[in-house]
């Protein structure tokens, strides 16, 4: 058994903010002990440290809080490995402060049924962060014929999505909408489906937001409409199934009142954003940097105010990353040929703290819990720091400088959009089931204690 | 550093500066040996990765005419028909050491994405539907020979703008030189957003046609029909088609001018290509001077001006 104290810093999470010093063992996975600094003292001292502590992570001037839980990322494996896999997919996770990531069903071949699932799972085991699978709607994601979802909610799928490709027909989605509510009910589980928000029809060869920008530039546009009509379908749909629905990637203002008024009727609607659409607008796309190719692209700064403003009233859920990474081959194209999709999980928190409006108690939630009670994990992570609750913690250091560059990622890929940027905060430890799995912005998964105690722990 | 790749690099100034020194090359054309040795020993790559017949011997007889040594490659003939990246192509031509790659490509932006991967200076000789500069500045220098200069002139781009790097350029260009610009042509073929493009847009061609200074035709593609955009190219034509019917409206010292090459009888009829009033061949004549102005410009003197600014 090893524990380690996180000492010196101050705790934030659903019950607040307090001073205190927090002891996890990495045998339970658990937060052992809380010891807030009483009179005369300032929590664990360096006797305690020696006796208790086999690890002892600074946390001085740090922020304590539960771990992040990302509702979309893309890793790649199988089928794309040299781009990613589940092993780098993790480490970048880890590095950017999450203990457990929805891992998106575009794998080739596509995670339509319980193997692929399997195959994820049996892959993520010993990783520094846990892989939440989810699953398609459509075999192959094509949009013609349904997954079955029985099969894959025994298998633990609890959320399902086409993701980016997203079901375009819409007696199709009705009739998955339909069925899903139905295996729901039958098994007595949470099962919920998920949309991201293009009409590939309107969109057609766009390759960038359509407005100033493209006109200027020279490439093909997305109108905002194509969202905004598919958000309102899905809406319209999911109302009329009864089934819960979550709406991935949002970019624009109008989908965003869609989704407040949706809300305010009472339907049962959840909706992400990613860390670049609440910072970056189409102006950047005049770089023609591919790394700047998103999907829903980058739109006008008057979106990502509304983005923003629905951050801020709970409008919007949860800041997921859509963290996709692409060999540098792949993104050195001309922007049109280029694939889309950034790297998002390392940067994800710095780039919320240096570059929006948005507090850290206007954040977190978005990172943390909301995103965990989504996908059902609310247990297992980002509960309150309290003694017995499982140890999946992260410690922010919000005043740390530093420039994103090459070194910062969990693999080969570079794609950021904020590559070169100069940020501050910044992850510092990431204790996952009670192991310091990065301390001071390194990872620790290659210490062999650390990657042994998370694969006994992973398959518990 | 020092490249051309936009016109929004350049103001009046440098415009006028290229123009100037495009001037006293086309002098040198007038001569019998028609050569000057002012690049002797530079070497300049045309790296054509869309085909492209005027501009690329244009490019070509600019540069020889300066005594530069010059490679030319089309996509066919290279190895970026066998896979390789395009970074790769760039970098392996720039080991050989150039001192300026002359670029066309099919997308827009890769002139840009190109100055990260070389040290030498790219020239954009057309990228996507994004800039074609030195079409830009061959045109005015065309305007300038016939009608004295650009200042307070009105002009027409008519037909596919919002497709069209030509017109692009040509809208920068003009207005920076002091040129009223209107654009004609069907809504579905405009840009999603004029922000920032100080242009009129007018639907009626005959409204305008009497008014006009130069009317500059745009060339229609077949495949803007099979994707819906407009219905057919003979209701093109009658809209907004420079027809024999429409050439009387046209006032008697008005310019008539198109990039090439043309479709006859759709955006513009024989009879007009045909009229004195067209200066279609004078616009080719123009390119070799103009592109010899660049290259000097660039290869053999230093930056223009804000363009060394643009990339310092």
């Amino acid at each position: 058994m090893t524990v380690t104290v996180i000492r010196g810093g101050e705790l934030l999470d659903q019950t607040g903010r307090r001073r205190g010093d927090v002891v996890v063992d990495d045998e339970s996975g658990l937060v052992v002990d809380v010891v807030a600094p009483g009179p005369g003292t300032r929590g664990t001292d360096d006797l305690d440290a020696r006796d208790h502590g086999d690890w002892v992570l600074d946390a001085e001037s740090c922020l304590v809080v539960p771990a992040f839980v990302d509702l979309n990322t893309h890793l790649r494996q199988p089928g794309h490995e040299a781009a990613g896999t589940v092993d780098s997919g993790t480490r970048a996770a880890a590095l950017g402060g999450y203990s457990a990531l929805v891992a998106m069903p575009d794998t080739d071949p596509c995670t339509d049924n319980a193997a692929v699932v399997s195959e994820v799972l049996a892959l993520a085991s010993g990783t520094p962060c846990q892989v939440v699978p989810s699953a398609a709607l459509t075999i192959g994601r094509r949009g013609s014929e349904l997954a079955p979802y029985g099969e894959l909610a025994g298998v633990g799928v609890r959320l399902f999505t086409d993701s980016a490709s997203a079901v375009q027909d819409p007696t199709l989605l009705r009739h998955a909408l339909e069925y899903l509510r139905g295996v729901s009910d039958g098994a007595g589980i949470r099962l919920i489906a998920a949309q991201g928000g293009q009409h590939e029809a309107l969109n057609g060869d766009g390759v960038m937001d359509e407005g100033e920008w493209s006109s200027r530039l020279g490439l093909a546009g997305q109108p905002a409409l194509a969202e905004e009509l598919m958000v309102s379908e899905a809406l319209a749909l999911a109302r009329l199934a009864g089934c819960p629905l979550h709406l991935q990637q949002l970019s624009t203002a109008a989908a965003v009142d869609r989704v407040r008024a949706a809300k305010a009727d009472g339907q049962s609607v959840t909706a992400e954003v990613s860390p670049h659409h609440l910072v970056l607008n189409a102006a950047a796309v005049s770089s023609y940097d591919p790394n700047l190719k998103t999907c829903p692209p980058l739109r006008t700064p008057a979106d990502v105010a509304a983005l923003v403003e629905g951050v801020a009233d709970g409008t919007i859920d949860a800041i997921a990353t859509g963290h996709t990474p692409h060999t540098m081959d792949a993104k050195e194209q001309p922007f049109d040929r280029a694939p889309f999709g950034v790297l998002g999980l390392e940067t994800a928190l710095a780039v919320l703290l240096s570059e929006t409006r948005l507090s850290i108690e206007h954040l977190l939630p978005a990172l943390s819990w909301q995103p965990a009670a989504i996908v059902g994990i609310g247990r297992e992570h980002a509960t309150p720091i309290e003694p017995g609750r499982p140890a999946n913690l992260t410690v922010i250091d919000p005043a740390a400088q530093w420039t994103v560059g090459i070194g910062c990622f969990g693999g080969y890929a570079a794609n950021s959009p904020f590559l070169g940027r100069t940020l501050t905060g910044r992850v510092r430890h990431t204790i996952h089931r009670g192991v310091p799995v990065v301390t001071d912005q390194q990872l620790n998964t290659d210490i062999p204690s650390a990657r042994r105690r998370l694969s006994s722990t992973a398959t518990r | 550093m020092r490249h051309l790749l936009t016109v929004a690099d350049l103001d009046a100034d440098d415009l006028t500066h290229l123009l100037d020194l495009a001037e006293n090359f086309a002098e040198v054309q007038r001569r019998d040996i028609k050569k000057v040795p002012a690049l002797r020993g530079k070497t300049i790559v045309n790296a054509f990765f869309e085909d492209s017949t005027r501009t690329r011997t244009s490019f070509d007889l600019a540069a020889r005419r300066l005594s530069a040594d010059v490679v030319t490659f089309s996509a066919g003939s290279s190895a970026v028909n066998k896979g390789e990246s395009l970074r790769d192509t760039v970098e392996t031509i720039s080991a050989m050491g150039v001192d300026a790659i002359v670029v066309r490509h099919a997308s827009s932006g890769v002139p840009h994405q190109l100055t990260a991967w070389t040290d030498a200076s790219v020239i954009n000789a057309g990228d996507g539907w994004h800039q074609h500069p030195t079409q830009a500045l061959l045109d005015c220098f065309t305007i300038r020979t016939h009608l004295g200069g650009l200042e307070g002139k009105r002009i027409a781009i008519c037909g596919d703008v919002n497709h069209s790097r030509v017109a692009r350029s040509n809208v920068d260009a003009f207005t920076k030189l002091g040129a009223e610009v209107v654009l004609v042509g069907p809504q579905s073929l405009m840009p999603a957003s004029l922000a920032g493009w100080p242009v009129k847009v007018e639907s009626n061609f005959d409204a305008v046609l009497p008014d006009l200074d130069v009317v500059y035709l745009l060339r229609i593609q077949n495949e803007r029909l099979s994707s819906g955009l407009i219905p057919s190219l003979r209701e093109y034509r009658e809209l907004y088609g420079l027809t024999a019917a429409r050439l009387g409206r046209l006032g008697p010292e008005s310019l008539i001018m198109h990039p090439g090459p043309m479709n006859r009888g759709v955006e513009i009829d024989p009879e007009a290509a045909e009229d004195p009033r067209a200066v279609v061949l004078d616009q080719v004549a123009s390119g070799v001077p103009v592109r010899m102005a660049v290259l000097y410009q660039l290869v053999g003197v230093g930056p223009i001006g804000k363009i060394a600014e643009a990339v310092a």
